[in-house]
């Protein structure tokens, strides 16, 4: 049964993980009176994108060709690391949520690693960008994650929630909320939602993550929109985890689905978030990062002094 | 003054032009400019014994009047931009056409790459650079990621700052000013009409307006009132298109999905005018080609109630959204000097402070009898730009109610065509969508034209832009880009 329970939640997220960019889409297209691509337009996309072939330019190296795959093995390999609601991670060990981090800076030094193989100045301008970005958003989630240690004894993503999360927001409620807030910030910034970036956007001067991929076709940009849902899903379930506390003994499988539905809520309010705000001024992104930061450490605070 | 005094669209002969000594002429234009007049054309015309006329036109805002004058020059002359930076895209269009040399201009690139057989290729020319390790250059276009058209941006960075653009097009070179030569001739209206494609209305306007003059055709007030309805039409449905753009470059949803379709809602009102959503067709010399029954009036009327209702909750909506207004606001700002020292026209100039618009200063149809307020902001930036857009729809929404309740009667096409008279001058102004539109034509001994020059608001513009992105982030510069939403092929010709 335990068995079960651990599994379910990756096998849920490497079927459903392309659904949330949908919801998302049509959250966005309801809200400015459109209809919107159908919910399954990224499994299409990825579809057609697996059967075409690859075009590479002559100034790219193997580290070009290597990225979406390193990329993408990486998210693979977090995946196992995240539990439900009320239930342990399929791979529980002491200090996951290092690995986690770890997993997630590879998958960015890949993709930034290929963008700068490219020779292009645009890319080079978004490598640029992500990693000044990345520098401020990693520090606020591993923040948030330490406060969750502190609070829970354990630094295994696993043991981190379930039966930690509960009590803790009937002692600590504003903590938690504080936490909660920072890692809704960072999910944004890193999945290069708006305000921070525009995933829509087709002008090469201002994108963030997408002008790193531009130079990729076919398989490869499969995987790196796959990437781009899995990377998703995996902040998604934390902050799901972080403001769901779930346990039931009785029925340990419905964490699962408290997932599920938590992450499609979550999509729908990103898709909310992106019809009420404008971008940032690029100037300004590492403003709302650092706030983000301070967030978590204020949270961080006042678990430690509980 | 010893330049003669014209009038917008009224045709003089070229003989009462007074022929003045180069640095007489020069000392004509620098001055008139330094006093806060505006350069509206600066062109040369070829004489038949050899060498090359240049002719300038001022237009006066303070007089409410265009000076003309002309000069002899030979293979060169002394530059006028030193003096007035006004010139320095006129004299280098000079220098391509004509092959005359302004001796001391700081900066004589190609405009338009024409000769592709002997010159260099479209594009290559020199670039300014900026030395230092830690720039980068960022070179975009002529291929763009969006459908759009044409042209090369060289940016000079450090980090995400830009130190200098430089903008190079001519992709887009067709010589309409050439086949104009010779003119007016059965193809003539339909190359008027596509001069820019979003500005049909205003460039056929200002074409019928020269041809008119030319040939003594008077034009019904039907048909004037008819031009201005499509002519503002034309303005509402580029600027709604706008401000959802602008929306859209700023990563804000509802107003660019709400103005997307509301612009359409304006076109299709050009559509129940004459049946083309682009006013292809509904010019032509002497008038209009197609009238409005009292049932089109009525549904005009009831369209035009529909608009002003949607358009001012979508762009409220935009105006009231903070996150905007934080990108906007003091993003490429043109300063007023720059602005005037440029000679900067349209409603780029209207959002520095400058209340310059051709409908009042120079009226021409039926702007001589119903004036539209002049719309200013004095910020310069991109929220003045799309602020005086605004404010230009809500007046011209107006200005079609009125007009559409006080149609005059009569026809709309009166004289049949005459062939225009010999050895004219006549330079017609028109305020498009993005400014003050400038046709200057001269017809030869036979009648025939001349020639023909054709100056689109983006021609003065295009460096505004570049200015604009002084010290700015790169990742800016779509919205401002878009904020002038500046014409390639009106540039180009």
């Amino acid at each position: 049964m335990n068995f079960w329970q651990t599994i379910l939640p990756v096998l849920a997220a490497l079927l459903l993980a392309p659904l949330l960019p949908g919801v998302i889409a049509r959250v966005k297209a309801a809200v400015a009176g459109r209809r919107g691509p159908p919910l399954c337009q990224l499994y299409f996309d990825l579809w057609k994108l697996l059967r075409k072939g690859a075009v590479y330019s002559r100034t790219t190296t193997w580290v070009f060709r290597a990225a979406p795959g390193i990329a993408l093995a990486a998210l693979l390999c977090a995946l196992p690391l995240l539990p439900a609601p009320g239930a342990d991670a399929l791979v529980s060990c002491s200090g996951s949520m290092f690995i986690l981090i770890g997993l997630l800076a590879l998958a960015r030094f890949a993709t930034v690693a290929a963008a700068l193989d490219t020779g292009s100045s645009f890319e080079g301008m978004g490598g640029s960008r992500e990693v000044q970005f990345a520098a401020l958003a990693e520090p606020a989630v591993l923040l948030a994650l330490a406060a969750l240690a502190r609070a829970s004894g354990t630094c295994a993503l696993g043991g981190m929630f379930a039966g930690t999360v509960g009590p803790l927001w009937q002692t600590a409620a504003p903590a938690v909320g504080l936490l909660a807030v920072a890692l809704g910030i960072v999910l944004l910034a890193e999945n290069c939602r708006i305000p921070f970036d525009d995933p829509n956007t087709h002008l090469e001067l201002t994108m963030i993550h997408e002008v790193m991929v531009l130079d990729y076709g076919g398989p490869d940009l499969a995987f790196i929109l796959y990437g781009a849902a899995l990377k998703l899903w995996v902040f998604g379930t934390l902050l799901v985890n972080l403001l769901v506390p779930w346990q039931d003994a009785a029925r340990p499988l419905a964490g699962t689905g408290v997932l599920i539905v938590g992450l499609v809520a979550v999509a729908i309010a990103i898709g909310l978030i992106e019809s009420a705000l404008a971008r940032l001024r690029l100037l300004k992104v590492p403003q709302l990062l650092l706030g983000a930061g301070a967030l978590a450490g204020l949270g961080l605070l006042l678990i430690v002094r509980l | 003054m010893n330049f003669l005094r014209l009038t917008n669209g009224a045709a003089v002969e070229i003989g009462k032009i007074p022929v003045l000594p180069f640095d007489a002429f020069a000392a004509e234009v620098t001055s008139a400019v330094a006093a806060g007049g505006r350069l509206a054309a600066l062109f040369g015309c070829p004489l038949p014994e050899g060498g090359v006329e240049l002719y300038a036109v001022l237009a006066i805002e303070a007089e409410n009047a265009l000076f003309a004058g002309r000069a002899a020059v030979g293979a060169g002359y002394p530059s006028l931009t030193p003096a007035c930076p006004q010139a320095h895209l006129f004299e280098r269009e000079i220098f391509e056409s004509c092959r005359v040399r302004p001796e001391g201009h700081p900066w004589l690139k190609p405009v338009r790459f024409p000769d592709a057989t002997t010159a260099t290729p479209c594009g290559v020319t020199e670039f300014f650079r900026v030395e230092g390790e830690e720039i980068h250059e960022v070179s975009v276009g002529p291929v763009h990621a969006g459908i759009i058209e044409p042209g090369h941006f060289r940016f000079q960075c450090h980090g995400e700052t830009v130190h200098h653009l430089e903008i190079s097009l001519g992709y887009q070179h067709r010589g309409v000013e050439r086949a104009l030569v010779g003119g007016p001739g059965p193809r003539s209206l339909h190359y008027a009409e596509t001069l820019a494609g979003d500005t049909t209305i205003g460039h056929v306007t200002a074409y019928c307006g020269a041809i008119e003059s030319l040939g003594r055709l008077r034009v019904p007030a039907r048909a004037q009132a008819l031009r201005g309805i499509a002519l503002e039409l034309e303005r509402l449905a580029n600027h709604i298109g706008d401000l959802g753009a602008l929306a859209g470059d700023v990563g804000f949803l509802p107003t660019q999905s709400y103005c997307g379709r509301i612009r359409g809602d304006a076109l299709n009102m050009t559509a129940v005018l004459c049946g083309n959503r682009f006013g292809r067709g509904l010019v032509c010399p002497g008038g209009c080609a197609y009238d409005l029954g009292a049932e089109e009036v009525a549904d005009l009327l009831r369209r035009n109630v529909q608009l002003r209702r949607d358009a001012t909750a979508a762009i409220e909506l935009l105006f009231n959204a903070p996150s905007v207004l934080a990108r906007f606001e003091e993003t490429g700002k043109v300063s007023l000097e720059t602005c005037l020292s440029l000679g900067l026209v349209g409603l780029v100039a209207r959002a520095c402070g400058v209340s310059r618009d051709v409908r009042r200063d120079f009226p021409h149809g039926i702007f001589r009898f119903a004036q539209l307020p002049v719309c200013t902001w004095d910020s310069g930036d991109v929220f003045g730009r799309a602020y005086v857009r605004w404010l230009e729809i809500q007046k011209s929404l107006t200005f079609v109610e009125e007009q559409l309740q006080a149609l005059p009667g009569g026809a709309v096409c009166g004289e049949a065509f005459a062939a225009p008279a010999p050895e004219r001058l006549v330079v017609t102004l028109v305020e498009g969508w993005r400014g003050a539109i400038c046709h200057a034509a001269l017809t030869g001994a036979d009648g025939r034209i001349a020639c023909y020059k054709v100056y689109d608001p983006s021609f003065h513009n295009w460096f505004g832009l570049a200015c604009a992105l002084r010290n700015q982030e790169i990742s800016d510069f779509p919205l401002c880009n878009k904020s002038f939403n500046l014409s390639y092929c009106g540039q180009d010709l």
